[in-house]
Formats: structure tokens, sequence, C-alpha cells
């Protein structure tokens, strides 16, 4: 290799002559550049500047765009400083970077209030477009429902049953332990909390209208939302981003139809299968722990929950359950076809998917809620 | 086989590939000349990018030997590793940019991590290297999905060059541009070979690359070197594959014969 690079003044005559030397490459770039600056102060000392590169063993872009953008700050006027001693190995290097225009300065907008309420106004404008959109959603997976209806032929079958078996077989495991844990730990708070006033019993009761009416269905769902809405919008959000959609569209395809009314359809009987399995591990996980921990026995447990839970509890869970689904599956195809070009925007759409599916959830929940306390469920 | 070249800038012995029971490379053997632009042909699935990622170390080798700059890849240490990866540039087939960051910073991003320069530097330097590949400068602060497809390869050719390598492997760079684009990418590399003194490795099915821009050609068959040489040897052997290559109806289109 050669040696460092190096930048000499040296009189010659009447001119100041710069002599570069050795390797003028980007290994060296953050010495070459102080070097520059150094000299760059000379500019206007004198008249009769000139760069000598005759001795410069080696060459780079970095080092030709140094050496031009000293050769430009010596320039004054209409008196351009010169380079000398250019080999001709380099020289259509340097008239390479001397055909380049100074660099544009980026400007970054500072902050300012009128900026704020630019974006507190932008967010309140896309609030409304999400629902816009998510409401659009709905009505294409109705319409494209209502084409599959009446041409049963173009219903997707095994795209369908390929993702019931993603989304409710396959997270038959997870769902299962994770509410029967839930279960265990309502179960032995109750007991905890209950015995101080000697009401024990009164667990049975608890978990048994708790886990039918609110926890099996609202923990399922949003375990759901985090497990197969994310995957939603992944998938949808690649091949968006890869083209798959437009090619599906100019086959003539509609893709309402071959990939999200699949997906849709999947999920909504997903949610109600894993949200009834769910409610179930959680029950037996409670009474285990009643058992085992408050001393009730099974028979007992089952005696008391039959008192205690009517069958309205149970079908107020599981109506519940498939509009649910249909949230998290509408918000999830939703984000995924609103993935643009770049992997940043693709994370960013498939965390929006899977908090805004949590949080419709949970306003649905509240409005079941209000309904079926009206209705006197 | 090719006789012993002195000093290559990549020397590759006995390599072998395989992926599951398939060998895709079998006992290939190949030197790449200081200061050359290689042009590397074969059929579809031969296993061309398989080579180059081979040799950029991404695809793991059975048995063989890689030597690039004289460093044998397998016995270096990360610190030596990074010091070979700092002078080699590679533009992927499908330009492979950051999507999420811009131009500016797509380029600028190999200059950072492994330069100490300033913020004003790495802007000039980007605009030059811009310049180079034939973009305007307002193309820096778009974002890679905002490029036509010519756009995103000279993108991706200025990130290879950002740190001023001495071998660049491209893979198919002309693949996808209209026939004008891909004259002048040819004419880039060949203008980037000459001021930069850059060693080139191309893999294309460009005939008009091979013809233009490079000084050698090696082709890849069955998992093996099957001639390597200068257009006129490719044009005078005998293989059936090379024949109907060079002799086909496109390229007697080319050559106009």
């Amino acid at each position: 290799m050669s040696g460092d690079p190096t930048l000499e003044r040296v009189a010659r005559g009447n001119a100041l002559a710069l002599c570069a030397t050795g390797a003028w490459t980007a290994h060296f770039a953050p010495l070459l550049e102080r070097m520059v600056a150094d000299a760059e102060k000379l500019a206007g000392t004198r008249a009769n500047i000139f760069i000598d590169v005759s001795q410069v063993s080696k060459l780079d872009t970095f080092g030709a765009w140094l050496i031009e953008r000293l050769r430009r700050s010596l320039t004054q006027g209409s008196v351009e400083a010169q380079i000398a001693g250019l080999s001709v190995n380099y020289s259509s290097l340097v008239d390479e970077v001397r055909r380049v225009k100074a660099t544009p300065v980026v400007e970054t907008n500072p902050v300012t209030i009128t900026g704020m309420l630019d974006q507190v106004g932008r967010s309140m404008v896309n609030i409304g477009g999400t629902l816009v959109s998510l409401i659009d959603m709905l009505g294409a997976v109705l319409a494209a429902t209502g084409r599959v209806l009446v041409h049963p032929r173009s219903f997707r079958l095994t795209s369908t049953v390929h993702h019931l078996e993603q989304v409710c077989w396959r997270a038959v495991p997870i769902i299962v332990l994770i509410t029967f844990l839930i279960g265990c730990i309502i179960s032995q708070q109750g007991i905890f909390h209950f015995r101080k006033f000697g009401a024990d019993i009164f667990v049975v009761d608890m978990l048994g209208v708790l886990v039918l009416r609110e926890i099996g269905v609202l923990l399922v769902a949003i375990m759901v939302a985090g497990r197969s809405g994310s995957a939603y919008t992944a998938e949808l959000g690649s091949m968006k981003m890869r083209e798959e959609i437009d090619a599906l569209r100019t086959m003539g395809f509609d893709p309402i139809e071959v990939l999200i009314l699949p997906r849709m359809l999947a999920l909504v009987i997903a949610l109600p299968v894993l949200a009834f399995l769910g409610a179930m591990a959680a029950l037996y996980g409670g009474g285990l722990v009643a058992w085992l921990y408050g001393g009730v026995d099974p028979d007992a447990f089952l005696l008391r929950l039959r008192d205690a839970i009517s069958i309205h509890h149970f079908t107020v869970g599981l109506v519940k359950a498939p509009v649910m689904a249909a949230v998290i599956g509408i918000v999830a195809c939703v984000e995924g076809l609103a993935v643009q070009g770049s992997a940043e925007s693709l994370g960013q759409h498939t965390t929006a998917s899977v908090v805004k599916g949590i949080f419709f959830v949970i306003v649905m929940d509240g409005v079941f809620a209000i309904f079926f306390a009206s209705v006197g469920m | 086989m090719a006789p012993e070249i002195a000093n290559p800038i990549i020397r590759v012995r006995d390599i072998t590939v395989q992926f599951g029971s398939t060998r895709v490379l079998d006992g290939l053997n190949l030197d790449v000349r200081r200061g050359e632009i290689l042009g590397f042909v074969g059929p579809s699935g031969a296993g061309k990018s398989v080579l180059t990622r081979t040799i950029i170390g991404l695809v793991p080798k059975v048995s063989g030997r890689i030597e690039v700059f004289g460093v044998d890849l397998d016995a270096t240490d990360s610190d030596e590793r990074r010091g070979v990866e700092r002078r080699w540039g590679i533009l992927f087939q499908q330009g492979a940019l950051f999507s999420s960051l811009t131009v500016r910073q797509n380029i600028q991003f190999p200059v950072r991590e492994y330069l100490n320069v300033s913020q004003r530097l790495m802007d000039e330097i980007t605009m030059a290297k811009l310049a180079m590949v034939g973009l305007r400068p307002e193309v820096a602060e778009r974002f890679p999905s905002e490029l036509s497809g010519g756009m995103i390869k000279r993108v991706a050719l200025a990130r290879a060059l950002a740190l001023d390598p001495e071998l660049v492997f491209l893979d198919e760079p002309t693949s996808g541009l209209d026939p004008i684009g891909a004259g002048d990418f040819d004419e880039l590399v060949r203008t980037l070979q000459r001021t930069l003194g850059l060693t080139v490795f191309m893999v294309t099915h460009d005939l008009d690359s091979l013809y233009t821009a490079c000084d050698r050609i090696a082709v890849l068959g069955n998992g093996k070197i099957i001639a390597a040489g200068s257009i006129a040897d490719m044009q005078a052997s005998q293989h059936p594959w090379l024949r109907q290559y060079f002799h086909g109806k496109r390229a007697r289109a080319v050559t106009g014969q």
C-alpha cells in the first residue's frame, strides 16, 4: 500500500503550490478532510495558488472530490485555481467529479405551533379516514360474500381450510394453555380474598360468570388479534409490496374474494371455537385450583356451577365471538392493503393492525355489555 | 482447464456447493484477473448467482477454497473479513436497497459505518456518486419505492461504489433495463473500471454487455466452468451450449452476421 497522504505548501517563484502526495483514498478520508479544510483558509490570502498532484500515488473518488473541493474554494472570482501534474490515469476521474454541482442543502422544517396544529389536524383526518376505510372494507367483504353466495363455485374452499388450520387448529395449544392458567389465577385470587369473609364457594359463581361472559371470549380475541391479525397484515402487506395483489387484479381476480374472504371466514369460524375451548380450559383450571387450593371438591363445584350460571351466560359469550373475529379480520386486511413500498411501512401497519384490532375488540365488548344489559341477558 | 493466472484478485479452487441432495457447483475453479471485467454466463438455474453468493460468503460451501485479494476467506478472523468486505461492493439482482432509507441514506450507509468523515463530505460524495451513475441530484431524497427499475439499479451501483471498492460484483446489472439504458450502464461500468481501476465480476445474460463491456467471459455449466476466454474464443468454441448461445438468432442480431 502507499504511504499516508500529505499536502505541503511550497513556494514556486511568485506562486504557491499545494503539493499533494501519498494515497488520497477513502481510507484516509478524515485526515484528508482536515488537511483540505486547513488549506482552504489560504483562499484570498494571495493570488496564484495552484494544486500539484503529480506526487499522488493513489486516487479515488474521495480524494478526487477533496482536491476538487479545494480547487473550488481557492478559485476567486473569474480566476480559476489550477490543478497541475494530473496523470492520465486520474484525469477522467477528476473530470467526473468536476461535473458535480454543489450539494443542495436539505432543509428541515422547524417546530412551530402551526406545525403542531397541522399535525393534530392531520391525525384527526387520519382517524376519520381509518373509520371510512374499515366501513369500506366491511362493505367490500359483504359484497364479495353476496357474489359467492350467488356463485358458490367461486368460493375458495381450499384456501379457507388452509387458513382455518393456521388460525384455529394451530392456535389451540397456546390458547388452551393461557386460558387454563388465567382460570387458575382467577380461582386462586377469588378463594384467597373470599375466604376472609367465609364466602369461598362464591368463587364458583365469579369464575363461571366471568369466564363464560367476558374473559373467555375477550382474552381469546386479544390473543387472536395478536397472533392471526398481525399475520394477515404481514401476508397481505408483503403481497402488496411485491405487486402480487396487482397481478391478481389484472388476471381478473378480485383480491377481496381470493385473499380476504377466505381469511375472514376462517377467522369468523375460528374465534367461537377457540373461545369455547378457552372457556372450558379456564373453567377446568379454575375448578382444579378450587379443589386443590380451596378444598371445593369437583362434585360441589359442578353443583354450584349449575346453579350459578344459565345458558344465557354461555350464549352471550359466544355471540360476541364472530363479531369480534370480523372486526379483527377487517382491521387486519385494511392495514395489510395500506402497506406502502418499504419494510418500515410493513412494520408500522402490522403494529397498527394489532393495536387497532385489540382496541376495537374492547370497544365492541363494551357495546355488547350495554346491549345485553338493556335486553336483560 | 484455464492456465494459472499470476496474482488473481479472486481465486476459486474446487468449490462444491450442495442444497439438499442437489449439487449446484461441483469442483469449480475460477480466476479473476485484477482490473478486468469478467462476464459470467450460463443457462438459467446453472448456479451463477450461487457462485457469486458463495464467493461473497452468503452461501456455505461443502468444500473448496476461495481467496479474494489473496486472503483465504475461511482462514480470516472477523476484523480481517471486514477489511475484505470494505474493499468490495455488491450490486444485487433486485437492487436490495434499504426500503426505509432515502437514496442519500442508502449510499451513505456503508460510508457512515466504515469511515469517520463529516456529514458535509458524505453529502458531497453522495452527489458525486449519483452524478457518476447518471442520476440527477433530486433523486437523493426519494425512497426506493419511488424509483423506477433502472434508477434502482443505478442507486444500487452507487451504493456498491460508495467506499470506492477495488472489486464489484454485479448480478445481472442490465436485466430489466431498456436497451439504451442497458447500453449506458455498460458504458458506465467501462468508464468506472477505467477511472477507478475496478475489477468487475458481472453475471449477465445480456449479449450486448458481453460484446461491449467484458474483457473476458467465463461460462458455467454442469457445476463447472466449461469455458473461459475472450469473446472470440467463445465464438470459436465447439461446445453445443456455447454454439447455441453465441450463434443463435439473438447473437447474430447483435453481431450483425
